[in-house]
């Protein structure tokens, strides 16, 4: 176990350079220079001194390889992202500030996404083919289609026209008031987590109607014990691990929402941070909030395969 | 004789099946045939968006400024007086050009990527599989944000990222279904007498993948479609005064919104219509066409 876990962690490596490398290249070629935005911004007289001082400063004057690896250097010897080129703070910083943020809203709205999705896609396989069946599954494909932004906008707009109820703005983090910091997000993690259930929802009921054909299902039928019993722990314990690795490929989609849901609730998190970034070419936190974003992908995906050891004692890791 | 005509020909659909497809499909699927209906009226919406408008899409009218629904302007105006109808409109068009240009593109990159390396398989596939997967282990809106802000946005910039994003994505689907029909006992046939890849992988393999490759690029239109409009919301996709179904929920229109609640309403059902029909459509068709693929998606 311990042995898989290194080797695992041994192959992220290669795979995060690589990213590295690219991210770092690509956002190299955003158009429009940072210094002319800077320059034009803090009213500098433009000439050519000042702007070589400013480069300089920023260590924009060094060659693109020295620059990648300085950077990708700081990073592994000692986690360091660089210095945002605006704040002149450690995009570090930034990072331990927002991610908890984005943490928050992601696990919340998965949360809420597995309670929804998981009971229902059991209901709707041992019900099959009843009206309760085709009512939640024609949910499930309506909120498939539902742009997550779209009903974002209209919980601002139709509650605040008819009861006069609009989201709080004020941020609380989750340090400060944990009760509070959860209430106010949960409007967004339940937009999120609906969006989210629905594929979770028909992998369950797909799952769990394999699952209850098999002939140890009928085999406890059969012994007489009760539904309850025989549906949960002999059917969707065993239905669980297709569902677990779906989820696992849900991460970046989760990810994705929470950029818009910061966005439309304004929820100071890694998607905002991003955003913001991107339209100010600060480089150092567009690529730090790529690589934290893609080293938790990733790390989540690795205890998405650890867990099939808790769900299955079959599975075992060499 | 030639390699060619001692092959044996590969199974193909018949000619006239499509009108048979169709009967089946209203017969068996008729949740997914509605949805193909409202597919094909969003095409026509689309294609006849200049015939269709009553007004233009960025015909501004100042004595008209956020006037709700009526006759004269079913869908209401918005904050400069234009008729939201015919935004709603031309925003079918844009998202009938996306849409379409994303998912050929998209399909076109992923049957070719799929179909090379599914056939060859050893190292080409490994390493190009290494490389599908890190790609897809990095959330996609985050990606296109990153590359969006550095081409710029338009929509051919979109058309080009989105189809480049769903073909490496979607190649996996195809190259599955590559590995199925490689070892059917016609490919080997037509190995032994000595058919060339490119002659197999065009007359054999491209084929019998036919039904899978309908069915993801049924469900790419839908998904375009949506990406597009969550990029132009975020103000990153296409420009105003365009009027895309995304990017009127957003920017300077959101300030008027709790004046004219239907400002929100309408392009997001629209949007909303449109890809459950086409997810729906898609379904069906996988139902039908594909049953090994059902449950995917």
């Amino acid at each position: 176990m311990q042995a898989y876990i290194i080797r695992r962690l041994l192959i992220l490596i290669p795979t995060l350079l690589f990213a590295s490398l690219i991210v770092f290249s690509v956002v190299r070629m955003i158009p429009g220079d940072v210094i002319d935005l800077m320059m034009s911004q803090n009213d500098i007289a433009a000439d050519k001194k000042s702007r070589e001082q400013l480069q300089a400063a920023l260590g924009l004057d060094q060659p693109m390889l020295v620059q990648y690896l300085r950077w990708i250097g700081g990073i592994a010897l000692q986690g360091d992202f660089g210095r945002s080129l605006w704040q002149n703070t450690p995009v570090t910083e930034q990072l331990a500030q927002r991610l908890p943020v984005t943490f928050e809203l992601g696990l919340f709205a998965l949360t809420i996404a597995l309670l929804v999705a998981i009971p229902i896609g059991v209901y709707s396989a041992i019900r099959q083919d009843t009206a309760g069946d085709y009512v939640t599954r024609s949910i499930s494909l309506l909120m498939l289609a539902v742009p997550s932004f779209w009903l974002g906008t209209m919980v601002m707009v139709f509650p605040s026209i008819w009861w006069g109820w609009s989201p709080q703005v004020k941020f609380v983090p989750f340090g400060e008031d944990p009760a509070q910091s959860l209430v106010q997000m949960a409007v967004p993690a339940v937009i999120l987590g609906f969006a989210l259930s629905a594929v979770t929802m028909r992998m369950t009921r797909t799952m769990m109607l394999e699952v209850l054909r098999q002939d140890y299902i009928r085999t406890a039928w059969a012994k007489g014990l009760d539904e309850k019993l025989v549906v949960l722990r002999h059917a969707l314990r065993n239905a669980l691990i297709p569902v677990v690795t779906l989820v696992g490929l849900q991460v970046p989609i989760l990810i994705g929402g929470t950029v818009i849901m910061e966005q439309i609730f304004v929820i100071p998190g890694m998607g905002l941070l991003l955003l913001d970034a991107v339209s100010q070419r600060d480089y150092p936190i567009v690529t730090g909030v790529f690589m934290v974003v893609g080293l938790a992908v990733m790390l989540i995906n690795l205890l998405v395969d650890l867990s099939y050891g808790v769900l299955d004692p079959k599975v075992r890791y060499r | 004789m030639s390699a060619a005509a001692l092959e044996p020909a590969a199974p193909a659909l018949p000619r006239n099946a499509l009108l048979r497809f169709l009967w089946r499909l209203f017969r068996t699927k008729p949740l997914g045939a509605v949805g193909g209906v409202i597919f094909a009226l969003f095409l026509f919406c689309g294609v006849f968006a200049d015939l269709l408008a009553p007004y233009g899409f960025n015909q501004i009218s100042p004595i008209n400024r956020l006037k709700p629904p009526s006759l004269q302007f079913p869908f209401g105006t918005d904050n400069l007086g234009r008729d939201l109808l015919s935004r709603c409109l031309y925003g079918a068009q844009l998202s009938v050009i996306i849409g379409f240009c994303v998912a050929i593109l998209g399909t076109a990159i992923s049957v070719l990527i799929g179909v090379v390396t599914g056939y060859l398989g050893g190292k080409v596939d490994l390493v190009a599989q290494r490389f599908v997967d890190a790609w897809m282990s990095f959330p996609d809106l985050v990606i296109l944000i990153v590359v969006v802000s550095v081409v710029g946005p338009g929509t051919p910039q979109i058309i080009v990222i989105l189809g480049l994003f769903f073909g490496i994505g979607g190649s996996r689907i195809i190259r599955g279904a590559v590995v199925a029909v490689r070892e059917n006992m016609y490919v080997h046939a037509a190995q032994s007498v000595g058919a060339s890849t490119a002659r197999i992988l065009w007359r054999h393999i491209l084929p019998n993948v036919l039904p899978p490759v309908i069915v993801l690029f049924t469900t790419r239109v839908g998904a375009a479609i949506l990406a597009e409009s969550g990029l132009s919301f975020l103000g990153i996709g296409v420009p105003p005064p365009a009027p895309t179904w995304g990017g009127m929920l957003s920017g300077s229109g959101r300030t008027f919104m709790y004046q004219a609640p239907w400002l929100a309403l309408m392009p997001g059902l629209c949007l909303t219509i449109v890809v459950y029909a086409i997810n729906v459509f898609g379904d069906a068709l996988r139902d039908l066409l594909d049953p090994r693929m059902r449950g995917s998606r």
